[in-house]
C-alpha cells in the first residue's frame, strides 16, 4: 500500500506499524520527530500506530542551524 | 557579583549563544561548544532524507547544553508554530527561537508574523524567543505576547556585517525589560564585545565562528570578548568627550 513520506509516494507493508517502519528505515526513535496526517505524534503512540493506505507522514530530526 | 541571565526562570550560565550550522564537519562542533562555553545551542528541524546517509545533530551536542530548536524555514506564523510543536515533542525542553521568514534575499524576519507566532506559542507553555528586526514597536507587542527575551539582529543572517543596527538595539536595550539577545550578523568577536558593552543581555553567533579558519579558536575569543563587554557594561563606561582632558593635574609643571 501507498502512504506519503516526508512529501513522497512510498510503498510500505500492510499492517505495519509506525515504530516498525521506523526501525526498517534505521532510524533511532530518541532522536526524531513525526508528524502523523498534520498532527504532531509523540513518541509514546508509535508502537499503537497501524499505518493506513493514504497516510501522510512527516518525519524529522535535528540539523544545524542558527 | 551576581549577574546571571535569567530566560524563562531559568539561570543561564553563558551570556554567549552559539549556533550549530555550516561547520565545515559536524565533529569539531562538540570542542565549538566547548570551547565558547555556551550552555544554550541552537538547531534547525528538518525532514530526513531516506535517499542519503545523514548524521544527527543531536549525537555532536553536548548532554549539559540547553537546545533551542528555531523555526527556520517557517514563512508564516502557522508554519512556525507547527515547527516548534514538533520540536516540543522531541523532548528537547520547552525553548524556542521564531524565525518567521519570506524575504530570501536578505533573510529578515517577518515581525509581524513573529508576534502572532509568540502568542500562540507562549499561551501554550513555550518559552519563546523571537528573532525579530530591531523595532521598538514590534519589541514592546512581542513583550506583550508573552516573549521570554527578544532577539534584533545586528545585520542579515550570515554576513558577518557586524553591528549594523547598534542605535535600533541601544533603543531596545533602555526601553525593553527582557533580555535583549543580538542575534544574527555578528563577524567578530569585537562586535559581540560592543553589543555586550552597549547592554545586550547576550549574543548568539553561528556563522563568524562556523566559517572561521579555526573555529575553535574563534569560538574562545567569542567567549571572551562576551565577557568583556559584559564586564565592561557592569563598570560603566566614561563619558564621552568632544575635547581633549589631560590624565595628570595641569599645574605643578617644571619651570
Amino acid at each position: 500500500m501507498e502512504i506519503s513520506l516526508n512529501g513522497k509516494k512510498t510503498d510500505i507493508d500492510e499492517g505495519l506499524s509506525l515504530i516498525e517502519l521506523i526501525e526498517q528505515k534505521g532510524l533511532e526513535p530518541e532522536r526524531i520527530v513525526v508528524e502523523y496526517n498534520h498532527q504532531v505524534l509523540s513518541k509514546e503512540h508509535w508502537d499503537k500506530t497501524i499505518l493506513k493506505e493514504g497516510d501522510n507522514l512527516e518525519v524529522l530530526r535535528f540539523v544545524g542551524g542558527g | 557579583m551576581y549577574d546571571k541571565l535569567v530566560i524563562g526562570g531559568r539561570e543561564i550560565n553563558s551570556r554567549l549563544l552559539v549556533g550549530t550550522g555550516k561547520f565545515p564537519s559536524n565533529s569539531i562542533i562538540p570542542d565549538v561548544i566547548m570551547g565558547s562555553g555556551a550552555q544554550i545551542v541552537t538547531v534547525a528541524l528538518r525532514r530526513i532524507d531516506f535517499d542519503s546517509e545523514d548524521e544527527n545533530m543531536l549525537n555532536y551536542i553536548p548532554q549539559n547544553c540547553i537546545l533551542l530548536p528555531n523555526t527556520s524555514g517557517a514563512r508564516n506564523a502557522e508554519e512556525a508554530v507547527r515547527i516548534a510543536r514538533l520540536a516540543r515533542a522531541s523532548g528537547c525542553g520547552n525553548l524556542i527561537k521564531i524565525e518567521v521568514i519570506s524575504d530570501n534575499k536578505y533573510l529578515l524576519p517577518d515581525n509581524q508574523e513573529t508576534i502572532k507566532a509568540t502568542d500562540i506559542l507562549s499561551k501554550e507553555g513555550f518559552v519563546v524567543l523571537p528573532y525579530m528586526s530591531p523595532d521598538l514597536m514590534a519589541a514592546k507587542r512581542l513583550v506583550d505576547a508573552g516573549a521570554a527575551a527578544v532577539m534584533p539582529l545586528g545585520a542579515p543572517i550570515g554576513t558577518n556585517k557586524g553591528l549594523k543596527t547598534r542605535e535600533m538595539i541601544k533603543i531596545l536595550i533602555n526601553e525593553i525589560e527582557l533580555p535583549i539577545i543580538v542575534d544574527a550578523g555578528l563577524g567578530k568577536p569585537s562586535e559581540a564585545c560592543e553589543a555586550m558593552e552597549l547592554g545586550a543581555a547576550a549574543v548568539l553567533v553561528n556563522t563568524a565562528i562556523a566559517t572561521a579558519k579555526d573555529p575553535v579558536a574563534m569560538a574562545e575569543a567569542f567567549a571572551l570578548a562576551v565577557k568583556a563587554g559584559r564586564k565592561a557594561f557592569l563598570s560603566g563606561t566614561g563619558a564621552v568627550k568632544e575635547y581633549a582632558e589631560a590624565s595628570s593635574p595641569l599645574t605643578g609643571f617644571l619651570a
